[in-house]
């Protein structure tokens, strides 16, 4: 349970930082914290106590398995958040070259 | 069993022309270019009828194909549908008259190969997200789509599109998050991510907090990705900042497919629609319809007030949807349909003005009917269906979805309806008024209208504005409702599917 509460304060931690910084860098690490506490949760969904890898082999009885199928969408859902965060940077450099600051409160030409 | 093989092709043939130009566009002529993309949108649109006529002529309401023969709950399947059929005839449709205008529209960006590669990568995830039959891979798919879709916003890379994409990305991907974890929660309780297996055994094993607690989640994802108005706060920025036919695809379909579609075949084929989530989704649309709309009036970036109608016209989508009468759906999933048309056809304007006289800001354009005729009349044809004028196409979707709340009894929604419209009219008439009628300016003395391929694509589009209103006749009716029969069959759908996939 209390992994789960963990997991809980890593995605309130990544929310506090996309909404309350102002630098976009910092936005960006926010992000990330999101997704990783997501990837964590769903990893542990499949966790058991003392489990092993399931893995058919002769003469031996599995009992406690570990579930393998959160551990595969989990590695995808990393890769797609490699794509996002690397797109996010870039855009980010871009920013600063355009407007000369990562502070999201001087970068504010679209309005209405 | 054989007919079925044509499904992956939807999500095979985008993916390898993404691939081939990218890897090829640098060495290649640009008129190669050009014609291999338009062959490739075309053939989508081939298959998109051809996976229509064939469903028509199987005898059965679905088609599964098997990804590499495993049997669905535990391989993954893509499931092709009435509702498939619809949203994927949408989408290439309108796929195909963008590609056509960005032809000589992208002319004015450095890069057109990698501007097509990101294109086809777009329409790859939306593609996939409609055939797919399990649960993650919507997910994936809805990320390369949206992904593809950040990338596009900042293809001009001048500061407002890059402001504007970094802004589209990290509200999307946070909505992203919210729906993996809502995918996680349903494995969880489920142990299965097949979209009709789990919807077997969610009526086999009825939970209390799960399924309103996953709907929240997927509430929030799906309706930022849809863009309805809490959610609302990036789409003005994207959509007015990216390049005119890339925000014509994302207003036309890209909203649709990501947020309407995948909410749809959720709550209604997986959860089993209650009238709890009708009530929250119809007053969604009550307040996306009145509350846009109101932002709309004030606008003089043309493309902007354009990107606030789309939140309007989503509303009437979801409020048709969210009432769940067949009535409602039709109304809905028309509104749709039509929506795809004219605010594409819309953008695909507001693209050519911008493309000969180069503003965007109402104010500075006027009497332009005179020097660019087809424009100026096929966005007369655009402006009249988004207001609901009669014979064109918005009208009758409007007036079925008004009909449809006053059947069900709710006449304050049906008013809120016609207020919307009224007001929608007032801000295209503005339109009209500074961007075409009045006199022409001494800058645009020399305007030129625009190259042939952007005409085609604006005059096409106009012809099925107007011929859109057609398609509720008897003979062609069954395009809408098998598609609202999908939805209206709720639960069943687990049945069907895997009945299907097992043959």
């Amino acid at each position: 349970m209390i992994l789960y509460l963990l997991c809980l304060s890593l995605f309130c931690i990544g929310i506090y930082g996309v909404l309350r910084k102002r630098n976009l860098v910092k936005i960006i690490i926010g992000l990330g914290i999101i997704e990783y506490s997501m990837n964590l949760f769903f990893v542990l969904l499949g966790y058991r106590l003392h489990g092993r890898a399931p893995i058919d082999a002769q003469n031996q009885d599995i009992l406690n398995m570990v579930d393998p199928l959160p551990q595969a969408l989990v590695l995808t859902s990393i890769v797609i958040g490699l794509g996002v965060t690397a797109l996010v940077i870039s855009i980010a450099i871009r920013i600063y070259e355009k407007y000369g600051t990562f502070d999201i409160t001087k970068i504010k030409k679209l309005k209405g | 069993m054989f007919n079925a093989h044509f499904i992956p092709l939807f999500v095979i043939i985008p993916l390898l022309g993404a691939f081939l130009v990218s890897l090829l566009g640098k060495y290649l002529k640009r008129a190669f270019v050009d014609i291999f993309s338009s062959l490739i949108c075309f053939l989508l649109l081939a298959i998109s009828f051809f996976g229509l006529i064939t469903l028509r002529n199987s005898g059965t309401s679905v088609l599964a194909y098997k990804i590499g023969g495993w049997i669905p709950p535990f391989g993954i399947c893509m499931v092709f549908d009435g509702l498939s059929a619809f949203m994927l005839l949408t989408v290439n449709l309108i796929a195909f008259f963008v590609c056509i205008f960005s032809l000589n529209y992208m002319e004015k960006y450095t890069d057109k190969p990698k501007f097509f590669t990101l294109f086809f990568l777009m329409l790859t995830g939306m593609n996939g997200l409609v055939v797919t039959g399990d649960l993650f891979n919507l997910f994936v798919f809805l990320e390369i789509a949206s992904i593809a879709s950040y990338a596009l916003v900042a293809f001009g890379t001048e500061a407002e599109e890059l402001e504007a994409s970094f802004k589209y990305a990290i509200m999307g991907s946070v909505a992203s998050s919210f729906i993996f974890l809502g995918i996680a929660f349903l494995y969880g309780f489920t142990s299965t991510l097949n979209m009709a297996d789990m919807s077997r055994v969610l009526s086999t094993k009825p939970s209390t907090w799960l399924v309103p607690f996953v709907s929240v989640l997927f509430l929030m994802g799906f309706g930022l990705k849809a863009a309805l108005v809490p959610f609302h706060a990036w789409l003005p920025d994207a959509h007015s900042s990216a390049p005119a036919s890339i925000s014509a695809m994302l207003s036309g379909v890209l909203i649709k497919t990501l947020g309407i579609y995948a909410m749809m075949r959720i709550f209604f084929n997986i959860f089993g629609m209650t009238s709890a989530y009708s009530s929250v989704l119809m007053f969604l649309g009550a307040l996306s319809m009145i509350v846009a709309v109101i932002l709309a009036l004030s606008q003089w970036d043309l493309k902007r007030l354009l990107a606030y109608h789309s939140i309007s016209q989503i509303g009437y989508v979801v409020l048709g949807i969210g009432l769940g009468t067949p009535l409602g759906i039709l109304g809905g999933l028309f509104h749709l349909f039509n929506h795809s048309v004219f605010k594409s056809l819309l953008f695909l304007n507001s693209g050519a003005i911008d493309y000969s006289a180069n503003t965007r800001d109402l104010k500075e354009m006027s009497g332009l009917k005179e020097k660019m005729p087809v424009t100026a009349n096929t966005n007369l044809i655009a402006s009249m269906s988004i207001a609901g004028i009669p014979p064109f196409n918005g009208f009758w979707s409007k007036l079925i979805i008004i009909f449809a709340c006053l059947q069900k009894g709710y006449v304050g929604y049906g008013l809120v309806c016609v207020v919307g419209s009224i007001l929608t009219l007032a801000s295209f008439m503005k339109v009209q008024k500074y961007a075409f009628l009045g006199e022409l300016k001494e800058k645009y003395k020399n305007l030129k209208e625009v190259p042939w391929a952007m005409k085609l694509s604006m005059i096409s589009l106009a012809a099925i504005c107007v011929l859109g209103g057609l398609l509720l006749l008897p003979s062609l009716k069954f395009f809408l409702n098998d598609a609202v029969n999908v939805l209206l069959e709720g639960r069943n759908y687990a049945g069907i599917v895997l009945g299907a996939a097992s043959r």
